[in-house]
């Protein structure tokens, strides 16, 4: 083809796409607009012509993911190899000799458990390890109750309470409770352990800030972690550094979009015992506009004189605690756990604490159960005085008199949690696992003179690697719970006897070498 | 099933003995016994003794009354036949209003793998129409939503924006997005979710009537009561009574043992009566060991923890549940997911973590857990488990099978997955499920290798720290675990599970018959319809409602945005004749509601002339000039009754 006919032929073209463009409507108006907008310079618009494509082939570019940057390109035969050379850790480890002992020596109870418990070893022991405080495990008026619920409304609930497994004994429980402890509402969960790792995450999120006492339990450990919210700790116990804390916050805080900014502690604590200064919370919390999580779970149905909890015992109205957290499974003797408040605070959980929405509703015979211990509280409120005199007489037992252990429990808790004296730790330079292997012994020397009692168990807490800021760590301690099932008799029986394991197992010659320095 | 002849509910002096007499004016109390109007109502059921192996003509389905007509008892009896008494038929009719006599032998299939490759169902879907109607529905709510909380925050009533405005120096307790979608989207359809229920989730469900004055804000209840097909619950082997073995032994348990353990497992909770169960569980599913959890949410929330850890890797089903995403996020481990059940794309993500390592060290991963459900509950799908052990194979990872629908649902001996595909479940590192729904009790279990569940008990903090299981959930744990094996009252465990398969399939080929889109697998007893717009998903579920039949629906963000559906969940306490009522009252909504979207590639097709089997079909639709052809299927409500039962037997077309 010649030079000129090509030439021709290209005018020729371009002449039809100008007229084909010139009868597309508004052509003109673009034509005129290009020109005038770039006073008619060919150049300047061939170089914005260019952007533009330029532009469009960006657009159009595959992306990439920024986190891919470290990717290493490798061909299948490659990728074939190492599949057959990685070989994976076992799914489980193999349990550490202690662990293994423990588990052998765990007590299994067979019938009911009481006061005095059956073991699977045919002997009876007095029980001193369950949370059953006021017996109410043996209460035939109950059981009869429960057995009624179960003839009407057979045992689960078969789904979640979203979908028609809100049942109306359950309806009943929550108004009973919320009654009970003075709240506009209450919701009630499936499970105690699982509530407040659930509550926490349901109104705290990523930005929000939480300032909890560095001696929380494990289930609140765990609703901090999920929550994702910016967690500060003070330590246990010292509401100094707490109003410390609060101040920083609210310091830091000033001038930016208002976050919401919660506390969370327990009112008594599980890991120590003690408990926690309501009045100065509240007083704290109205000061720096924070919100007060309580997790009453060891304290309801406990403190108070009609177990109420902390809110009845330090005389504090309970509508200023934001969200009050309990259980129903330990005192009570049902199942399941719940949350007390504000109704909007009751109704934001039902649709968005997973604890509630993803799981099976409370069989419904727990529930009635749940109704009617709190009856029973309500309405003999002799039978916590029973059990605080039982406490003290225990108390009066192990404490004063004991040359290793100090209760760091409160006069009122049922659950006394003894730790080893501080100077017997420095003494005998007793390590962490020492003393849970002291305490281990000393559990399984009582149990040889037939009275249960355990151990706090430290280990979910202490091999907890995420929350890091935390550096608390937990002082292992034996754990014994009273019951108002027991005569003053058998209660100071029982005291001598854990009394003397402690010493026996403290005097032995095997533990006694620990202490000697490595000469 | 032993009869009980006297039941302790017939009387009216116990019913007013069981009224709590503490609390009195308290109308909740009330609940504890049925209502007179109720008894009143309820005097049906008994009088149509169907006979098992008649061969029944089509039954009359009433949409008004759960039961069939009112007993007529002025007339006197004409024949020897003596009608049973009063009493009796009142026990008789509570017993099948928990669980419903079967009518005809031909109405159990065994639920089992037919063996090849798991299929991948096909997902039908509806006219652009309807899809784009359903975005422009969400637009407009969301729109609209929005405009009401400007006006609202700044003119409307103070009380019902307090909460999302910074108030007296704290900030709003909810204020995000999905705040947003409760306040202005699910409380549009609020009174179609947690319906409140009396009496047992069984074959039928005791609704109590609410009705709201101010758009589901509040509810006032009515005092009264509706029973209705229970098509909701979990209760999937229909052990949710309150009479027969299971309960029987309950009561006697609770009697003897009292109400809980008061302790958790690692301090003085651990009882004989667990341990029993918990080796009754491993016998079961087929493994050395299992432990067992007093729910079933934690027992995937702790134990992820318990299993892997920094340095490892989780890859999860995309759908999987809540709780095992929780249970990935506390472990600490590093979660991938892949699409759901594609094990192209599990085998792709496999590949790239193995040879890639961890994120920036490149160090190889200590352990890859895979972690999937033996059945979606939102989508009917099974897990293809001989595609993910055909992997496992391979690639030496950790299979981690959360069986929370498909333990008892599943498999001709109602063990799950492993039992439907006939697998060893020594291949499957560890099974999961809940003993909350074939069983009716509550809780969970883990079933793994004897030295894996003793490392779990050591360091799982819910069985150190949490509550045990109460004595009353460990005995119907066991009782009806004995039902199931046969160890009491042989047979009847059986029936059960054949029960359930038939009325899965039986109710999913009338699904497609009619025209509906279901989603998941043919043998799945969860069946979802889709049914796409927002605003239908309330209509659906008041349409069922006003036919006595109480359904689920969801919606996002359980759900993709546009696949709104509802669920079936079926129960062996269901006979055909409660599936047919389903498939009329469905036909019916279908129709008002426009529901039936199906294309017909997902089935619901004509059946294969006489002489034509499946093999052939190819054939035989290349000789008619039939080849590609797909007729909507639209099928009438009789012929869809009438072929139902042969064709469920077969592969569902």
């Amino acid at each position: 083809m010649d030079l000129p006919e090509a030439q021709a032929h290209v005018n020729a073209w371009l002449q039809e796409a100008s007229t084909t463009f010139q009868k597309v409507p508004g052509s003109a108006v673009l034509i005129r607009y290009v020109r005038s907008s770039y006073q008619n310079d060919p150049v300047r618009s061939a170089i914005e012509l260019v952007l533009v494509i330029f532009f469009i082939r960006y657009l159009l570019a595959p992306s990439y993911s920024t986190s891919k940057q470290n990717y290493v390109k490798l061909t299948e035969d490659e990728i074939d190899e190492l599949v057959e050379e990685w070989t994976p850790e076992p799914l489980v480890a193999a349990p550490t000799a202690q662990q293994e002992a423990e588990a052998e020596k765990l007590p299994v109870i067979v019938g009911p458990t009481g006061p005095k418990s059956k073991l699977a070893n045919g002997k009876t022991v007095t029980n001193l390890a369950s949370y059953n405080f006021y017996n109410f495990n043996a209460n035939e008026q109950i059981k009869e109750k429960a057995i009624q619920t179960l003839r009407t409304y057979g045992v689960g609930p078969c789904g979640p309470p979203q979908f028609y497994g809100t049942q109306d004994v359950h309806m009943k429980t929550e108004a009973d409770i919320a009654s009970y402890l003075g709240t506009e509402g209450c919701i009630v969960y499936a499970h105690s352990f699982s509530t407040i790792s659930s509550v926490i995450p349901s109104f705290c999120k990523r930005g929000d800030i939480i300032v909890a006492d560095r001696g929380v339990n494990y289930s609140i450990r765990r609703g901090l972690e999920i929550s994702r919210s910016s967690v500060k700790w003070y330590n246990h116990g010292d509401m100094a550094e707490l109003e410390q804390v609060m101040r920083k916050v609210v310091q830091e805080q000033a001038g930016k979009k208002l976050t919401r900014r919660f506390i969370v502690t327990e009112a008594l604590f599980e890991t120590t015992g003690d408990i926690n200064n309501l009045p100065k919370l509240i007083e704290l919390k109205e000061k720096y506009k924070f919100r007060l999580m309580l997790d009453e779970t060891w304290s309801f149905g406990v403190l108070g004189r009609t177990g109420r909890g902390l809110t009845e015992a330090q005389n504090v109205d309970p509508s200023q605690v934001d969200m009050i957290i309990g259980s129903l499974s330990g005192p009570l003797c049902a199942g399941g756990g719940f949350c007390a408040g504000a109704k909007d605070v009751v109704e934001h959980q039902r649709v968005s604490s997973t604890a509630y929405t993803f799981s099976a509703a409370l069989p419904a015979m727990l529930a009635v159960t749940a109704s009617e211990c709190i009856n029973l509280l309500q309405s003999n409120p002799e039978i916590l005085v029973q059990c605080r005199e039982n406490i003290r007489l225990m108390r009066a037992q192990l404490d004063p008199r004991s040359d290793w252990v100090a209760c760091t429990s409160a006069p009122e808790n049922p659950i006394m949690i003894l730790a080893f004296k501080p100077e017997v730790v420095n003494a005998r330079r007793l390590s962490v696992d020492d003393q849970e292997r002291l305490f281990q012994e000393c559990v399984d020397e009582t149990l040889a003179n037939g009275v249960l009692i355990t151990r706090l168990k430290t280990m979910p807490i202490t091999q907890h690697a995420i929350l890091k800021t935390n550096l608390y760590t937990v002082t292992p301690a034996l754990k014994v719970c009273i019951t108002s099932g027991l005569s003053k008799k058998d209660i100071e029986k029982a005291g001598v006897t854990i009394r003397h394991a402690i010493t026996k197992v403290m005097t032995r010659k095997t533990n006694n070498k620990l202490g000697l320095p490595a000469a | 099933m032993p009869r009980k002849l006297s039941n302790p509910f017939s009387s009216s002096t116990m019913s007013s003995e069981r009224r709590p007499s503490h609390s009195k004016g308290n109308r909740l109390a009330g609940f504890f016994s049925k209502s007179k109007e109720q008894q009143a109502v309820s005097h049906h059921q008994g009088a149509s003794p169907q006979m098992a192996g008649s061969p029944s003509p089509l039954p009359t389905i009433s949409l008004s009354a759960v039961g069939g007509e009112e007993l007529n008892t002025d007339e006197p009896p004409t024949t020897l036949f003596e009608p049973p008494s009063a009493d009796e038929a009142k026990s008789q009719e509570r017993r099948e209003a928990q669980f419903g006599p079967l009518l005809d032998v031909n109405h159990l299939y065994i639920s089992a793998h037919q063996g090849g490759p798991l299929e991948t169902p096909i997902e039908d879907e509806p006219a652009y129409y309807f899809v784009l109607t359903t975005y422009i529905s969400y637009l407009l709510l969301i729109a609209f939503g929005h405009a009401r909380d400007f006006f609202g925050k700044r003119f409307g009533d103070k009380k019902h924006y307090q909460s999302l405005k910074v108030f007296n120096g704290y900030a709003p307790l909810n204020d995000d997005f999905d705040n947003f979608y409760v306040r202005r989207l699910k409380l549009r359809l609020d009174d179609c979710f947690a319906r409140p229920t009396t009496g047992v989730p069984g074959r039928y469900i005791t609704l109590i009537d609410r009705k709201s004055d101010d758009f589901n804000r509040t509810y006032k209840y009515t005092g009264t009561y509706t029973q209705t097909l229970n098509v909701s619950s979990y209760n999937y082997l229909g052990f949710a009574q309150s009479e027969g073995p299971c309960a029987d032994a309950v009561e006697e348990c609770v009697r003897k043992t009292g109400l809980s353990f008061c302790s958790p497992r690692a301090d003085s909770g651990t009882s004989e009566l667990a341990l029993e169960v918990e080796r009754e569980v491993a016998q079961f599913v087929g493994k050395p060991a299992a432990m067992v959890f007093s729910m079933g949410f934690v027992t995937n929330a702790g134990s992820f923890p318990a299993l892997v850890s920094k340095g490892c890797l989780i890859i999860s089903d995309e759908l999987n549940h809540a709780s095992i995403r929780i249970g990935a996020r506390l472990s600490g481990a590093v979660i991938r997911s892949f699409k759901h059940n594609d094990m192209g794309d599990l085998e792709k993500k496999l590949r790239e973590a193995i040879s890639q390592g961890q994120p920036r060290t490149h160090r190889p991963w200590k352990k890859i857990l895979v972690a999937v459900e033996g059945l979606y509950s939102m989508e009917g799908t099974m897990v293809d488990l001989p595609g993910v052990l055909a992997l496992k194979k391979k690639y030496k990872f950790f299979l981690y099978v959360d069986e929370a629908h498909s333990i008892g649902a599943l498999g001709p001996r109602g063990r799950g997955v492993c039992d439907y595909f006939g697998i060893d479940p020594a291949e499957v590192d560890i099974l999961m499920g809940t003993l909350t729904k074939s069983f009716g009790a509550n809780g969970g279990y883990i079933a793994a290798d004897k030295h894996i569940i003793d490392g779990l008990r050591m360091s799982n903090a819910a069985s150190l720290l949490g509550e045990s299981a109460t004595p009353s959930v460990l005995m119907q744990i066991l009782t009806s675990l004995r039902l199931i094996t046969g160890e009491i009252a042989p047979g009847q465990g059986e029936e059960r599970l054949q029960r359930l398969a038939f009325n899965s399939r039986y109710l999913r080929l009338g699904l497609k018959r009619l025209g509906f889109i279901t989603y998941g697998h043919d043998d799945s007893p969860i069946i979802p319809i889709v049914l796409y717009h927002p605003g239908k998903m309330s209509a659906f579920s008041h349409e069922m409602l006003k036919r006595k039949i109480s359904v689920v629906v969801v919606g996002y963000p359980a759900t993709p945005l546009i696949s709104s559906r509802a669920r079936f969940c079926l129960s062996s306490a269901h006979n055909k004749e409660d599936m047919d009522r389903v498939l009329a009252a469905c036909d019916e909504v279908g129709d008002i509601l426009q529901l039936k979207y199906s294309t017909g590639i997902a089935g619901g097709q004509e059946p294969l002339p006489d002489g034509v089997t499946p093999e052939m079909e190819k054939e035989w639709r290349r000789a008619n000039g039939l080849e590609g052809v797909i007729k909507p299927p639209r099928w009438k409500l009789d012929d869809v009754i009438e072929r139902g039962v042969q064709d469920a037997k077969e592969q569902l077309r």
